[in-house]
């Protein structure tokens, strides 16, 4: 009789585990479970291809510091059920116009940073405001209308930046003394403007404590965001926007201030992005800007309708985790440089997964 | 000849989730019979209905009891495709035609007649051309036999909603084997006279051998067309008669007529009555209200201050349309004011400002934020409205979230409406039906309304729930001395709770009456001007 | 009643007339003589044509504007890639190609289909994020599998290292070799009428379609898939259907665009193709729920004007060929974004249209009423 009250309790305790288990793997989601132990892979198999640990963590803590601002650009657009902003281009785009007049109108140094982000902001608040009004009109096509809303503006941008009258010489091109150059140099100014602030190196482990700061600060003031009224109201728009229409609040009001953050965010993520680089890229660079941000939040474990700084956390580090481990180990070991393609693949196959999940609103 | 009747439901019971909403049904249909079938909403027609078409959500929801036999033969239809086989047609009250086809493409829809072709014979059939003189041939003859005048060319999209009507009976007479055909309120969207075509038509069919089930409010017509006459109620039939043997009164009275219980003493010595001391606290002048399925047409009223005025009538009449027009769900025009304050219609910001609440009847399409917390679901709206449940920082630039307050407010709703809850976080999606009302009401509640519009608060909940709710509301009214509006499709909830009860039809209150007016009474009103 | 009419005339075809007027301003200041234009024109129709025709089913279907025609493009790439190693050249590589592709883009087309299907209102964005997807899985076979496990016998298109394909393939063996058949000159404009009849059949095809019963499903499902359903059509199969059938298409349709070129861009011919088709398309003034054969051929023809006179003229105008080209992707991204707009705002438009109505006959009721 004990023997198989124990074994019913062992079996019991073997199922519930499974269960756990499973629910566990269903909550946090397959392909990011796969990412992960991936990465862990990675970071695992790095020493016996002769990578060094700390090396490779540094590499990854650093381009973390680079992009996450420009993922958490992701949450104000998603909290209010404006879903993936793959309109992100248009806030690079302020960004740029703020880091060129900066660098056309004479600072030097970190001084161009925090002009840079001055600058930046009236035109994120101005194209916000077009965009968030243009989505207000469209709303449920947002995703597809965001994306070539963003092409047009890069494309636009693209002659202005031939036509626009710069004339910094280290911005122009040498020859015709107009239009600005590709890839601008920010050696003189604010290259490292965050990264080298306060960086902390112990051997091979190096901490661009600056820029990780700086992302702190802005995470925590989206975090403060959603905890006032105006943010509690975002959330509810974008968890149920009848309801929230049915309790007075002005839905497109909040929608276009979500935009305009969003905006902003991207323009300062942007900017923090170059300081890291050490480079301006403009033309045709910020069209490749927005999907590895989307995917990196999708990854971090937000839907196209919910996320949290944590997401933005874990999806950064994660997916820039993959993009600087992957090219060092994978190479070594099969000696071919497949980190491109894998990027491609599961930053992708993230966003797919995504949209194709049911768990849009629960009904 | 001793045939066997075309259809025969033999103690046909169904429950969901433990509600029986039909109890031993056993009726006949015999060959080129017209059936007349009438009753309340929730009376158990469209269930009936239902099951006999197969319908998924039957069997979804573990089937039916009892025997249903067409020709003599046991019968069980999983899905609609096998009741189509069976000869069963179904015209629905929503439309499901194809707007950018024409009459013939959808009456011809998925049965169209083909040409094979070589590239189908090697590729299948679905290759084959569409035949389209016969698919014209083929309509135009459906067309004929309904004797009404219907372009076969035009589109559904550009089509008057009676064409739509006699596009889709067409549609069903076009089907081989057609023995029985239901017919769900199909006058409703009819003018006269195309309503009398329809009913002509009808005749016809049954002429020719094709048995009818007729649903409709509109009882004269179910007098003037149909052989027998069911009526039912709360699942029962409760009289089955030939039609030439009655009168719409009667009839009225056996939908609505049964004894009444629960109405206290207290409800019948109505407050209205005295009514000189009693202050007018809103007034609804020619409201019309564009809810689709619900429109208001024109609706005066008086609201008296402290009272809980009903609101009853058929569905699809406009009483659901009423709050929300008022709370600027939908679209409304009119008059309404408060306290002899005009409210602007269309901006639910202004209508939360002055104080009136509204528990919506689409409790998880509007009322709950489902992935979100109890805390949330019950203090958002006083939040966004009043300020409350915040911390004022900053010289009140900087309103916090006061999580304590949250708590303590969201704590102290669970326990006065005993919310079944695992705590005040817990995701309102997570919770039962009546629960989740709950949490509606304590959602108004919170907003100290001095007008509260509780849109059908006992739909979709167990028995139970319905009284903790309609207590809940009783006593919220008693000791707060709030105006509550009632909006219920059930007339004895309304009967129990209720001062006064104002009865929808046709989009206008065809009438106000005390709560312990005779059901039959209400009955008439409901009627007397349905569209 | 003759005003509303003009303008309704030119707000349904605002994009074609804005294109009219731009090329009108472009053609003359490029400098371009008409028979040059019109060569090339004839050209880009050849080699477009059929791409663009592919997209029309998927929008009789419902399901917008295909951006996942990528996909088939992808396959009618790897059919070109192995003929040219098998060394199979002219028109029976060509249809070898095609044979190749078909089953490719069967896969491909199906897959997208049922994602689709998961992810319905949302077609558009995921058809293009799936582009990349297959994007990144076609460069690992390309890139990696190449040479290694799918045998590669002729190094000339590997790379150097051993494996994968080189960055360009040269077609030169295949160039224009349906162009050139039964092809004739009118003064120095070369017709390549083979080519044509291949685009007169495709069009046949679609008509004929159309007519089929599944193309009659296909518009049904397109309308209204609640109300298809009910009446016993497949709705998920039938939208799979039209994408395998567009995806199949526009494998063909790359086939034949490659072969007027001369040589395959491994990695970039398929990247900007199917913005481009769709951009043409909605210049010839379609939309994202309506599409005919008109737009097709009036659509490529704008828009290659456009891309011909654009860089000229940017020159003459600006003294910088680089604004030409800016300045045509741009109209592209625009024209492209305007359809998508105007879509979804006539669908809004439509729905409150309906209670406008109402309003209005109640506010007339009322006031009958008091006067």
């Amino acid at each position: 009789m004990g023997k198989t009250i124990i074994k019913t309790d062992l079996i019991d305790d073997n199922n519930s585990f499974m269960g756990t288990v499973k629910s566990a793997v269903k909550s946090f989601g397959l392909p990011r479970l796969i990412i992960s132990l991936f990465l862990l892979l990675m970071f695992i198999l790095a020493p016996f291809v002769g990578a060094n640990f700390f090396t490779q963590l540094s590499n990854t803590l650093n381009r973390f510091s680079w992009n996450a601002v420009l993922v958490l650009a992701m949450v104000p657009m998603i909290h209010s059920g404006c879903g993936l902003n793959f309109g992100l281009p248009l806030g690079i785009i302020a960004g740029l116009l703020g880091a060129t007049l900066s660098i056309e109108l004479g600072f030097t140094g970190a001084t161009t940073f925090w002009m840079a982000i001055l600058l930046a902001t009236p035109f994120a608040v101005l194209f916000g405001t077009l965009y968030g009004f243009l989505l207000n009109k469209i709303k449920g096509g947002e995703m597809m209308i965001a994306t070539y809303v963003g092409f047009s503006a890069v494309s636009l941008m693209c002659m202005m930046w031939l036509l626009l009258p710069y004339h910094s010489p280290n911005m122009v091109w040498g020859y015709a003394g107009t239009g600005l150059r590709t890839t601008i140099s920010l050696d003189g100014y604010f290259n490292q403007a965050l990264s080298g602030f306060l960086r902390i190196n112990i051997g091979h482990l190096s901490i661009p404590t600056g820029a990780l700061l700086f992302f702190g600060i802005l995470a925590l003031g989206i975090w403060a965001f959603l905890h006032t009224k105006t943010g509690t109201a975002m959330t509810a728009v974008g968890s149920n926007a009848k309801f929230a229409r049915a309790c007075g609040v002005n839905i497109d009001r909040v929608r276009a201030l979500s935009v305009i953050m969003s905006t902003w965010l991207g323009a300062v993520g942007i900017l923090v992005y170059e300081q890291g680089f050490g480079f301006i890229q403009l033309y045709n660079a910020p069209f490749n800007m927005a999907l590895p941000a989307v995917s990196a939040i999708l990854i971090g474990g937000a839907t196209v309708n919910k996320a949290s700084i944590t997401n933005v956390i874990i999806g950064t580090f994660l997916f820039q985790g993959i993009v600087t481990m992957t090219p060092t180990v994978i190479n070594s070991m099969i000696h071919m440089d497949m980190s491109e393609v894998i990027r491609v693949i599961v930053s992708n196959g993230m966003i797919i997964y995504a949209l194709t999940r049911k768990s849009e609103v629960s009904k | 000849m001793a045939e066997s009747p075309l259809l025969e439901f033999k103690n046909v019971s169904k429950s969901f989730y433990g509600n029986n909403v039909l109890n031993g049904i056993s009726f006949t249909l015999n060959h080129g019979e017209i059936l007349g079938l009438v009753g309340e909403n929730g009376a158990g027609k469209s269930t009936l209905m239902r099951i006999l078409f197969g319908m998924n959500v039957i069997k979804e929801t573990g089937g039916y009891e009892g025997e249903i036999l067409v020709d003599g033969n046991l019968v069980k239809f999983d899905n609609p495709s096998e009741a189509l086989k069976a000869g069963i047609g179904m015209v629905h009250q929503e439309f499901s035609l194809i707007p950018g086809f024409t009459a013939v493409e959808n009456i011809v829809l998925n049965r169209e007649p083909q040409r094979k072709s070589i590239i189908s014979e090697v590729f299948g059939p679905r290759l084959n051309t569409l035949d389209r003189k016969k698919m014209d041939e083929i309509s135009q003859k459906s067309i004929g036999t309904l004797g009404v005048n219907i372009n076969k060319d035009m589109l559904i999209s550009n089509m008057p909603v009676g064409h739509k009507q006699f596009t889709e009976i067409a549609r069903e007479l076009t089907k081989k084997n057609i023995k029985i055909l239901i017919l769900d309120e199909p006058t409703a969207v009819l003018t006269e006279k195309e309503a009398d075509t329809l009913l002509k038509s009808i005749k016809e069919m049954a002429k020719r051998g094709i048995s009818v089930i007729f649903i409709t409010h509109r009882l004269q017509e179910i007098l003037s067309v149909c052989d027998k006459v069911l009526v039912m109620r709360d699942g029962v039939i409760v009289r089955e008669t030939p039609a030439d043997k009655t009168t719409v009164r009667e009839i009225t009275k056996w939908m609505v007529g049964r004894e009444i219980s629960g109405i206290s003493a207290e409800n019948n010595e109505s407050k209205i009555q005295n009514k000189k001391e009693i202050k007018k606290i809103m007034s609804v002048q020619n409201l019309w209200v564009d809810m689709p399925g619900e429109t208001v047409r024109d609706v005066t009223l008086d609201i008296f201050e402290g009272e809980i005025l009903g609101i009853g009538g058929l569905a699809g009449q406009g009483k659901l349309g009423i709050p929300n027009g008022i709370m600027g769900l939908y679209e409304a025009g009119g008059k309404v004011f408060l306290n002899e304050k005009e409210i602007s219609l269309n901006n639910p910001r202004l209508c939360l400002d002055s104080r009136l609440a509204f528990v919506s009847e689409d409790r998880r399409g509007v009322g709950l934020l489902l992935d979100e917390s109890l805390e949330w679901n019950i203090t958002f709206p006083a939040m966004q409205i009043q300020n409350k449940y915040l911390k004022m920082l900053l010289g009140g630039f900087i309103k916090w979230r006061d999580e304590e307050a949250i708590k303590e407010v969201t704590e102290k709703y669970i326990k006065e409406l005993s919310i079944k809850c695992t705590g005040s976080q817990q995701k309102a999606k997570e919770l039962s039906g009546g629960n989740q009302q709950k949490v509606c009401l304590a959602k108004a509640f919170a907003l100290e309304p001095k007008v509260l519009f509780v849109s059908e608060p006992t739909r979709g909940i167990d028995v139970g729930a319905k009284k903790l709710v309609l207590d809940a509301l009783k006593k919220f009214n008693k000791e707060s001395g709030v105006t509550v509006i009632m909006i219920s499709s059930e007339l004895e909830e309304l009967r129990a709770v209720c001062d006064r009860i104002a009865i929808v039809s046709g989009g206008k209150i065809s009438g106000v009456l005390p709560a312990y007016t005779d059901s039959e009474e209400f009955g008439h009103l409901m009627v007397s001007n349905v569209v | 009643m003759k005003k509303n009419t003009i303008v309704s005339f030119i707000s349904n075809n605002l994009v074609p007339l804005m294109f009219v007027l731009i090329c009108s301003v472009a053609i003359p200041l490029s400098g371009f003589s008409f028979s040059y234009l019109l060569a090339e024109i004839v050209t880009r129709i050849a080699r477009n044509s059929f791409l663009i025709l592919s997209l029309l089913i998927p929008i009789m279907a419902g399901m917008g504007l295909n951006f996942g025609m990528t996909l088939g493009a992808m396959a009618g790439e790897i059919g070109l890639i192995l003929v040219s190693d098998w060394q199979i050249w002219g028109i029976p590589g060509m249809i070898l190609a095609m044979i190749i592709s078909v089953p490719i883009s069967i896969l491909l087309g199906t897959i997208s289909g049922k994602i689709m299907n998961l992810a319905k209102g949302r077609e558009m964005i995921t058809g293009y994020i799936m582009n990349y997807f297959i994007n990144g899985i076609y460069q690992l076979i390309v890139l990696y599998a190449m040479g290694v496990v799918i045998p590669i016998v002729h190094s000339s298109i590997l790379l150097p290292r051993g494996y994968g394909i080189r960055n360009t393939v040269s077609l030169l063996a295949m160039r224009q070799s349906l162009d050139n058949l039964l092809a004739i000159r009118i003064g120095t404009v070369k017709i390549p009428l083979f080519t044509f009849i291949v685009i007169a059949l495709l069009c046949l095809f679609i008509l004929w379609f159309r007519k089929t019963k599944l193309g009659q499903d296909m518009r049904a499902v397109g309308q209204d898939m609640e109300v298809a359903r009910a009446s016993g059509i497949n709705v998920e199969k039938t939208r799979i259907i039209s994408i395998v059938i567009s995806t199949v298409l526009a494998g063909f349709g790359m086939i034949i665009y490659l072969q007027n070129m001369g040589n395959l861009s491994t990695y970039t011919a398929h990247s900007q193709i199917g913005m481009f088709c769709i951009a043409a398309l909605l210049v010839g003034g379609a939309s994202v729920d309506k599409a005919t054969i008109g737009n097709v051929f009036l659509g490529v023809t704008l828009f290659h004007i456009l891309f011909i006179v654009a860089p000229s003229a940017g020159t003459k105008l600006m003294g910088n060929s680089m604004i030409g080209e800016y300045f045509r992707v741009f109209v592209s991204y625009a024209v492209i974004t305007f359809a998508l707009i105007m879509y979804e705002t006539k669908k809004r438009k439509a729905l409150r249209e309906v209670g406008r109505s109402l309003g209005l006959s109640q506010t007339r009721l009322s006031q009958s009423k008091q006067a």
